[in-house]
């Protein structure tokens, strides 16, 4: 190894003028990100695939209450709220065991995949393809990448929600012939805002899996195992049910005893969203608390029917609670992501 | 339009002091004229594990500096600390007149930055990538489009600049990192380990490329490499790195002087000398005042090596001349060797009681 001469260092060049650029209000780092996911996510065959799931989803209990609805149609005349009954009624004569038969509940079933599947790779997609020194490199704070990606994931989220249900009120709208009220539209726009909280908590998870789990293979894995634990109604709502029913077995009424299981079915984050949904849903239901109805069962209450505020209010804390866990669970992956090493 | 940016000094003069910790890197003073980048007593520990040990680096404008040394030696740890990506425990860094610690922001918008193993978006082409990376510096526009087509240009991308990343190899990956680093118009540019898994020829394009940015732009360059001889030629001055210490810093000849051999040896070839006529030549080199030991060839047609102490080489070159055509030799080249970077490499660690030795920390 030869060298002749060593190169002289450099004369000192001048620290060119920035002044022009740091005069320039940079745009917040996160819009820029969340610009990119949602992109991403709008280009992405995931998302293409989950509109084609959650639309199959919807349609399928959608034709059949629509047939009953037809037919009862001459005797229902004049009675309120009829489009509802599209989504929030299982059609007669079907029975899927545990699984109700509503274009509702077919929904919270389907809806988290949207929520996973967007947030399970988030960071640990950027780790892998080594780009998340490059990109923490650039002029931007830590936790702009975090938050960027989870507010594309939420609007990603929001337009494939938009997108499903306008398209199940379509149909619905075809097949009954009959276009939904005002207060009707307010119940489905305000039950479209409650399921993109509820699948806003299934992204949170899923970005906190991407935090916590360095593949990304091992963190769809996870959370597509606890959506099924969870969400479908086979299993974790199943268990739930059993351990609710064992420990109402003390109860010394059917209203205490249906209380008692429905507080332990509480415990899965999709019977608070269920009972959300089914309360914006029905305008008859004046009450979400099992044992409530009960009790109102049995004195023949006449039914009455409440306005979209009323029901808003009676399912303003499991609002609260969905929207307590999203937090909780995005704060959670923060923190994570935050402390975390740049490097693999 | 936002008010003119507050010095650095304002600014850090507003946040007091909270922890100990803090207190003590404000005690370390570095001079406002010192070089873009600068480290004073920069440490970083993991727990018990020391990987870089009060660091003290100056790094000049317009000077590539290679920062060497084995994995596990703590040069990438450095470099995150001086981007701001890793906090100190203790110690202080100025690059480009910002403490990273807590002007991250500052230091980001003017270092551009080329990670180890640099990956690009697969799903987008090489210029939506730097489209992006304009965007999240604040450039966008048809100002990003000609910044982009200019850097892309500078490092040879052009032609692949709109095929996905994913087609890419090794070395235009790298490349493309070297564009990206280059779109926000850097004062400084970081490069970690930049010729790793790249071929021969990619590596020298590589180093060619990175020469002529800093004699175009005059830019700054810290280099990381634990593949000393191929960033030997390129670098103005090296630090070599070892167990989060800086052993040596100097030009290649500098620390050759320092931690090279005592003797320095001298190639001497001639034309027409025999393997027979070997112990006579040699005998007529060694008469030569100042020379310690000739090793004759080892095979026919390579030069002859001459031993001298280093501060005599000048007048023994000089009497090597007039020997040669006094006894009638032809002499056909002489150069002095300078031991290559992997020498004095080695010999700083055994120096400096380090050998053997690796840091933790990739």
């Amino acid at each position: 190894m030869t060298a002749e001469t060593s190169v002289a260092p450099a004369p000192i060049a001048p620290v060119r003028d920035r002044s022009a650029r740091d005069a320039v209000r940079l745009r917040p780092g996160w819009i820029t990100i969340a610009g990119k996911e949602l992109a991403d996510h709008l280009l992405s065959i995931r998302l293409y695939v989950l509109l084609v799931v959650l639309g199959i989803a919807a349609l399928i209990p959608l034709y059949f209450v629509g047939e009953d609805v037809r037919s009862a149609a001459s005797s229902a005349s004049g009675y309120p709220a009829i489009f509802l009954y599209l989504f929030a009624y299982a059609p007669q004569g079907v029975n899927f065991g545990p699984l109700s038969f509503t274009v509702m509940a077919f929904i919270a079933i389907a809806a988290p995949l949207l929520g996973v599947a967007f947030g399970f790779d988030a960071v640990n997609g950027e780790r892998h393809q080594g780009t998340l020194p490059r990109l923490l490199s650039q002029p931007i704070h830590r936790d702009d990448v975090i938050n960027g990606k989870f507010a594309g994931g939420l609007l990603a989220i929001t337009i494939a929600l938009v997108v499903v249900l306008a398209l199940t009120t379509g149909v619905g709208m075809l097949r009954l012939g009959i276009i939904p009220h005002a207060d009707e539209v307010i119940r489905l726009l305000l039950w479209l805002a409650v399921t993109v909280l509820y699948v806003g908590l299934w992204l949170a998870f899923g970005m906190l899996l991407s935090v916590v789990i360095r593949r990304a293979a091992t963190s769809a894995l996870v959370g597509f195992g606890v959506w099924l634990f969870v969400a479908m109604p086979f299993i974790g709502p199943l268990l739930v049910n059993l351990l609710g029913t064992f420990l109402a077995s003390g109860a010394t009424s059917q209203a205490e005893y249906a209380g008692t299981i429905q507080w332990v079915a509480r415990l899965l984050p999709g019977q608070v969203y269920a009972e959300a949904s089914a309360a914006l849903l029905s305008p008859n239901l004046t009450s979400v608390s099992a044992s409530e109805i009960y009790s109102a069962q049995a004195q023949q209450q006449i039914p009455t029917l409440l306005s979209f505020d009323q029901s808003l209010l009676l399912v303003l804390p499991q609002i609260v609670i969905l929207f307590a866990l999203m937090v909780a669970c995005f704060a959670l992956a923060y923190a994570r992501f935050m402390r975390q090493e740049v490097r693999a | 339009m936002a008010a003119p940016t507050p010095s650095p000094a304002t600014q850090a003069d507003r946040r007091l002091p909270k922890k100990g910790r803090v207190r003590q890197r404000e005690r370390i003073q570095i001079p406002e004229d010192a070089g873009p980048i600068v480290t004073r007593r920069l440490s970083k520990r993991y727990g018990d594990l020391v990987a870089v040990d009060n660091l003290e680096l100056d790094v000049r404008a317009g000077e590539i500096f290679g920062l060497l040394g084995q994995n596990g030696a703590g040069k990438t740890t450095t470099i995150l600390m001086l981007l701001g990506l890793a906090e100190p425990s203790a110690g202080v860094a100025r690059v480009v007149g910002f403490d990273p610690t807590r002007d991250p922001l500052e230091v980001k918008r003017r270092v551009g930055y080329l990670p180890d193993n640099v990956g690009f978006y697969d799903g987008m082409t090489g210029r939506e990538n730097l489209r992006y990376t304009a965007k999240l510096n604040g450039i966008s526009g048809a100002d990003a489009e000609e910044k982009i087509a200019a850097v892309l240009d500078q490092v040879g991308m052009t032609a692949r600049a709109d095929t996905k990343v994913d087609t890419y190899s090794r070395g235009m990956l790298q490349r493309l990192g070297i564009a990206d680093a280059l779109v926000k118009d850097p004062a400084v540019l970081i490069l970690d380990e930049p010729t790793t898994a790249i071929d021969p020829i990619g590596v020298v394009e590589i180093l060619d490329l990175l020469r002529g940015l800093v004699n175009e732009r005059g830019l700054a360059v810290l280099l990381s490499s634990h593949l000393l001889a191929q960033v030997q030629s390129v670098c103005d001055r090296v630090g070599i790195f070892a167990a989060g210490k800086l052993i040596g810093v100097g030009t290649v000849p500098e620390l050759a002087a320092q931690f090279g051999e005592e003797a320095a040896r001298i190639e001497v070839g001639f034309e027409g000398v025999e393997s027979r006529a070997y112990a006579a030549t040699s005998k007529t080199l060694r008469s030569i005042p100042g020379v310690s030991e000739v090793r004759p060839p080892e095979r026919p047609g390579e030069p002859f090596t001459i031993l001298a102490p280093r501060d005599r080489t000048t007048e023994v070159r000089e009497a090597l001349l007039a020997t040669a055509a006094s006894a009638g030799l032809r002499l056909s080249s002489i150069r002095e060797i300078v031991p290559s970077l992997d020498d004095i490499y080695r010999r700083a660690l055994h120096a400096r009681g380090l050998a053997g030795v690796r840091g933790a920390a990739a």
